[in-house]
């Protein structure tokens, strides 16, 4: 499996035509030949759109794994401390609509201590089962004990997909699970579709910038993936729960860990962009520091949380708990203004669904126009101090 | 103590995009650079290493222009930089990556701690370093903001969603620092002049160097996961363009009629 290369096809045309399309310059024609490097990632750029017949692909014929041992679209329920955080419900809402295809069952799978509520609370969204591990010493999150239990949940219960939100926690634990299962992990997708023969197809932003992967994992199971809160939306809880509960027992040699916490305070009290009705982003476009000024005048005249797009916390000039996008948090409030941000899909990732998206910019390019319900295309220096005399007069009269 | 610190070149910039007419992907000439996120990882190896004495190895997957950010990596204080190349290693998803690291780390030497860092810009995943640990073996903990060597065990402070979590966790085993810890110091213009291509302070470990043979454990043949096809978000918004003059009144109405103001 892999490239090859017809050496009898290659020459300075050719050649040069290859050296030039490849997008990671993983191919250099050197004295005729020519050559790929490990910078290869074997987007196939070069066969699909090179010059006919130079570079081919070579399958190789792998032994398929029988699918049909695998049943069940399973969500991981991430639960911190006695609170299942949304994102899981939002999972649940989506692994429905996944099963339903296939005709497959919906699992939760919850590990915790004293797990009796978030039980009843998973039940009334609509799972067919609830499997529990519940014990006194997986109260705190432990990567090494917690991954035990999973691992036991998937040895015994086989299912097809897993769905694990993109908390901390789930970021920890879906890499450490699937590669003991030397399985498949998407992280942070944003759309999942099932094929028939239960692929389960997951798109994400690629090479961080413009462009849109759609992976599978033909051949592995069980499917992982993660996804960030706020991408689905929780279902409606139904009435009368008929899903059932499997308490699996937890064995002690599963609790030994390399780990001693010694103490666990809460996180000291800020306001979570994530959480927040209105927005002002702010990008590159801001100039310096001193210019924050209006920025905050602003949010405080729309009682808004202040964020940033990536480029703001590499230069220093944000923390990055403010950072918006693939690689900061995912946002859905009401309003967001977007001040001075180009829009690579690194960040509209992580604002997009909201609710009224206001973006000025001085570009009319700007990507960001692409997601924008309001593109105002102008100087932002001119347009906000302006707009705060506006609503603050209107304030008086 | 003996620290790895993994670092990665990624592109300058992330802005990639289709060209509508061939549909390619264009990167515009941007040179690479070491991931922001791996200079916070080195920064916290390295005060580690100025504290309790020992030995830093940056490790590094991808091609020879790789070498580059491992000589940085030196001229910031790193003894020594391993590069793990070759075509086969190529392809890579996260298992594959996060195998490869294995293979190659352990084909270096003994080691107490690695550290990797939050994630990286171009793939954007954060998850190699925890599938790294579990290949390896060796426990971890991700989002580690504070480090600190108490005997035997290391001692972190952690985020986890809403809590902020203090633990004791036993050596060997895996850090993943998280974004916006410290400020890395600078690469050294003394070291540079002393060091020069620090060619002999740097290994490159290939395919023909690592303990598992079996190539389908690489690569493109040892990642689960395929790309199937790469597309152009939709652009399906139904947006309204303001411009000309007057923008900020303009402004105004629209926050006005949606009673945002």
């Amino acid at each position: 499996m892999g490239l090859i290369v017809n050496q009898n096809l290659i020459n300075d045309e050719t050649g040069k035509a290859l050296e030039e399309l490849c997008p990671f310059g993983a191919i250099s024609y050197v004295n005729g030949k020519l050559d790929i490097s490990s910078a290869c990632r074997l987007c196939r750029m070069c066969v699909n759109k090179g010059p006919a017949g130079c570079v081919s692909y070579e399958e190789e014929k792998i032994e398929q794994i029988d699918k049909s041992q695998y049943r069940g679209v399973c969500v991981y329920a991430d639960s911190d401390h006695g609170k299942i955080h949304k994102v899981s419900f939002e999972l649940i809402g989506k692994a429905i609509e996944l099963a339903k295809v296939i005709s497959h069952p919906v699992y939760a799978l919850l590990i915790g201590y004293q797990t009796k509520e978030n039980v009843e609370e998973l039940l009334t969204y609509g799972v067919d089962k609830v499997f529990v591990y519940d014990h006194e010493g997986l109260k705190d999150f432990d990567i090494e004990k917690y991954a035990n239990c999973f691992a036991d949940f998937i040895e015994n219960e086989k299912p097809s997909s897993i769905l694990v939100g993109a908390t901390n926690v789930g970021r920890c634990l879906a890499p450490r699970v699937a590669a003991r299962f030397h399985t498949g992990l998407t992280a942070d997708c944003t759309r999942l579709e099932m094929k028939e023969n239960t692929d389960l197809v997951q798109i994400r932003p690629a090479f961080g910038g413009n462009i849109v992967a759609q992976i599978i994992t033909p051949n592995s199971r069980p499917q992982f993936c993660t996804v960030r809160y706020k991408i689905f939306n929780a279902p409606k809880k139904v009435a009368d729960p008929k899903g059932r509960v499997v308490m699996k027992p937890v064995k002690e040699e599963w609790l030994n860990s390399h780990l001693k916490i010694k103490q666990i305070i809460e996180k000291p009290e800020e306001t979570d962009i994530s959480e927040a009705d209105v927005i002002i982003a702010v990008g590159r476009g801001l100039k310096s520091k001193n210019d924050m000024s209006m920025v905050k005048e602003l949010a405080s005249l729309l009682k808004a949380n202040i964020a940033c797009s990536r480029p703001m916390v590499e230069n220093g000039m944000f923390d990055a708990r403010h950072q918006i996008g693939l690689s900061g948090k995912t946002v859905k409030p009401k309003l967001i203004i977007t001040l001075g941000i180009s829009g690579a899909i690194q960040f509209t990732s992580g604002m997009k669904s909201s609710d009224c998206i206001v973006a000025i910019n001085s570009d009319p390019d700007a990507q960001i126009f692409n997601v924008a319900h309001y593109g105002i295309i102008g100087d932002m220096y001119e347009i906000i101090p302006e707009l705060i005399e506006r609503i603050k007069v209107d304030r008086y009269v | 103590m003996n620290i790895i610190v993994c670092i990665k070149q990624v592109p300058g910039t992330t802005n990639v995009n289709i060209d509508p007419v061939t549909g390619t992907l264009i990167r515009d000439g941007v040179a690479a650079k070491m991931n922001p996120y791996d200079l916070e990882a080195l920064e916290l190896g390295l005060q580690l290493i100025e504290k309790n004495g020992g030995r830093l190895t940056v490790v590094s997957m991808g091609p020879n222009s790789a070498l580059e950010v491992l000589r940085e990596a030196i001229y910031m204080g790193a003894d020594a930089g391993v590069l793990i190349s070759d075509r086969k290693f190529g392809g890579a998803d996260v298992l594959a990556t996060s195998y490869t690291l294995c293979s190659g780390i352990k084909a270096v030497k003994d080691y107490d701690l690695i550290i990797t860092g939050k994630q990286t810009t171009d793939g954007d995943t954060a998850q190699v370093g925890s599938e790294l640990a579990e290949h390896l073996q060796i426990p971890h903990i991700a989002n580690v903001r504070q480090a600190e060597v108490k005997g035997d065990v290391l001692e972190c402070v952690y985020q986890l969603d809403s809590k902020i979590y203090t633990a004791d966790i036993t050596m060997p085993c895996l850090i993943c620092a998280d974004g916006g810890i410290n400020t890395p110091r600078l690469p050294s213009f003394k070291r540079k002049v002393e060091y020069g291509k620090a060619e002999d302070r740097i290994r490159i470990i290939t395919f023909a160097d690592v303990e598992d043979q079996d190539e389908n454990h690489y690569g493109l043949k040892g990642s689960p996961t395929k790309v199937e096809r790469i597309f152009e978000p939709d652009k399906d918004v139904e947006r309204k363009m303001i411009s000309g003059t007057d923008l900020a009144s303009k402004t105004y109405e629209v926050l006005k009629a949606h009673k945002f103001v």
